[in-house]
């Protein structure tokens, strides 16, 4: 099992460029729990999860491994403590699942380290978890949308990482896929105790499995903390720009958004 | 039995096959080379003849004089020139990304013709004019395609576009030069390997001893980089690093195959694809690009040199004849899949 690790933006500002997308943000990602970021299109979720996974420089303030800042920590402890995924990956052409599982374990490959068994082990633990050990022969061009997807994640459970950075994990998935995503890393953070950082679009989803819910905006965090606790009618209003009721998820007990629109609405949510 | 383990060993098994079968190509194609001609060497000659035991009059000159010299540089350029654009291909995840399509071989070439005809130097002052032009040139291409890192596109657009404008430097100082000067030029413009001196070999053969392991020691993180920028970071490479260095060591192999040989056409364009094909599946193949690369410049020289009627071609005749065809193929081809290249 790996070990926990805390990761931690302090006053962390990106941008590329002259544009700054995120601009001062603190915030401790809460140690062995699925934290879930949303918020419309271009708030800067995903440069954020890029800023933590060190793949963009900070402009100002830092990102802290165990307390460290990440960009003067060595490349590859950074890369046996956290792992991401980024958005549409893609694969070689001709890959074979196994390959592209085994290329999880680079960072444990060295001068003097060739692949061992350990490895295999690694590997074979990480595509039973994701349900693909049946597809290890098959080549990576050849599965659908949701194989693929979990081939992915497969790839950087193999990594072995206490912390999992997930950019979009669920786009282009139908919707049965996107729970079973979902489910999956979920059982990851029971089973290993690993903490789950993932961007994510979809709202009831993330508010379902989200132990702790982070709503962005124009490169800021609005809201953090439990779905339940934390959101409002008002802030997804403000958020989105649109106006919606919250309703008790029946099956979750957890808030559930429904939009209300300009059309197919009842009377008494009619604006005036 | 752990069924992961099974699966790897049989895929490395099938690459490491490849090896083999490649390495006794070449060695077959080079004993052939040394073998064929006007002048016949029973292969026992050959062998005789390099452990340097009594031989046949006659063999001693042509194996030592004419034969060898030929068939080292075709072996020596060719495992350059693959090893060069199977780097690059893989290093830019884009089968067009060879030196001798983005303009690193026509560095070398403009740099080298520029030294010969311009400035009269000869002998080791050509091949060290080539390898600093494939060096600047390959420098130039990086920092006109930089934009906070480089892109795989813009470095191949920029590459070729640098590539015509060298090309036609290279014209323009033949067509103001003595044509008795220019007409020999012009055979090592097309890629030779007739009449190279064991002065042109040997730098070759050194620069490959050194860079040929520091290649395939870079290399080992392609695994990672074939996978992109953000998950080769993910996995603790050092990416712009590693790219750097990487690309460097493939510049400095195909500026050195350039100035010993000339810029034998597709041969670092071909032998990465060809070797990815032979091994299947989407691992790195530096070791069998290089073969590939050997085998081809070996067999194209045969065919230039015996097997085109009277007449002799030069390789890089054969090789392009073949090259082409399959540029055309893959442009064609990568536009219509919407992939990258």
């Amino acid at each position: 099992m790996p070990a926990p690790v805390n990761l931690e933006a302090d006053r962390l500002s990106l941008g590329y460029g002259e544009r700054t997308v995120v601009r001062d943000l603190s915030m401790a990602l809460p140690t062995g729990k699925v934290t879930i970021i949303v918020g419309p299109n271009a708030c800067g979720k995903s440069t954020f999860l890029s800023g933590l996974a060190r793949l963009l420089p900070a402009a100002s303030g830092a990102v802290l491994l165990d307390g460290k800042s990440i960009h003067a920590t060595p490349s590859r402890d950074v890369a046996l403590k956290l792992g991401i995924l980024p958005q549409g990956p893609i694969a070689p052409d001709g890959i074979t699942v196994t390959d592209l599982v085994s290329r999880g374990r680079h960072v444990h490959q060295g001068w003097f380290r060739r692949w061992s068994s350990g490895d295999d082990d690694a590997v074979t633990q990480a595509l039973t978890a994701t349900g693909t050990l049946s597809l290890a022969a098959r080549p990576v061009d050849e599965l659908s949308g949701g194989q693929r997807q979990r081939v992915w994640i497969a790839m950087a459970l193999a990594q072995r990482t206490g912390i999992l950075l997930l950019d979009e994990p669920t786009t282009y998935l139908d919707i049965s896929h996107q729970v079973e995503v979902l489910d999956l890393l979920t059982d990851l953070n029971e089973a290993e105790g690993t903490t789950v950082v993932i961007v994510l679009h979809e709202l009831n989803l993330a508010f379902r499995y989200a132990d702790h819910l982070v709503v962005m905006k124009d490169g800021a965090v609005v809201t953090a903390g439990v779905p339940g606790e934390v959101l409002s009618e008002s802030i997804i209003e403000d958020v989105f720009g649109m106006r919606c009721r919250l309703v008790n998820d029946p099956i979750s007990d957890t808030p559930m958004i429904v939009p209300i629109g300009r059309h197919r609405i009842g009377e008494a949510d009619r604006p005036e | 039995m752990n069924v992961i383990a099974d699966i790897r060993r049989r895929e490395l098994a099938r690459g490491r096959r490849v090896t083999v079968v490649l390495a006794v190509a070449v060695v077959a194609v080079f004993a052939l080379a040394l073998s064929y001609g006007d002048f016949q060497i029973s292969l026992p000659d050959v062998v005789r003849s390099l452990l340097g035991l009594s031989t046949p009059p006659g063999v001693e000159y042509v194996m030592h004089e004419l034969r060898l010299p030929r068939a080292s540089v075709s072996a020596l350029a060719g495992l350059a020139f693959g090893l060069a654009g199977a780097i690059f291909q893989q290093l830019l995840r884009n089968p067009l990304a060879s030196p001798d399509v983005i303009g690193v071989s026509q560095g070398a070439t403009a740099a080298a013709v520029t030294t010969v005809l311009v400035f009269g130097v000869s002998g080791g002052g050509v091949a060290a004019a080539a390898l600093g032009g494939a060096v600047v040139t390959a420098l130039a291409i990086y920092l006109l395609s930089w934009r906070k890192g480089v892109g795989g596109y813009r470095l191949i657009l920029v590459g070729i576009g640098v590539g015509t404008a060298l090309t036609s430097i290279t014209s323009f100082i033949l067509t103001r030069s003595d044509v008795k000067i220019a007409a020999e030029a012009l055979i090592w413009l097309t890629g030779s390997v007739n009449g190279r001196t064991w002065a042109q070999i040997v730098p070759l053969a050194v620069a490959e001893v050194i860079l040929v392991p520091l290649a395939l020691v870079l290399g080992r993180v392609l695994s990672g980089m074939q996978l992109g920028d953000d998950l080769a970071k993910a996995f603790g490479v050092r990416v712009e690093w590693s790219r750097f260095a990487l690309l460097l060591t493939g510049v400095c192999l195909a500026g050195m195959a350039t100035s010993a040989a000339g810029p034998i056409a597709f041969v670092a364009f071909m032998s990465g694809p060809i070797a990815v094909r032979l091994v299947g599946g989407g691992r790195p193949v530096l070791v069998q690009a290089a073969l590939v690369g050997a085998v081809l410049v070996l067999a194209s020289d045969f065919i230039g040199t015996h097997l085109l009627g009277a007449r002799q071609f030069p390789v890089g005749v054969v090789t392009g004849v073949i090259g082409a065809p399959y540029l055309l193929w893959l442009l064609a081809t990568a536009n219509r899949s919407g992939r990258g290249g």
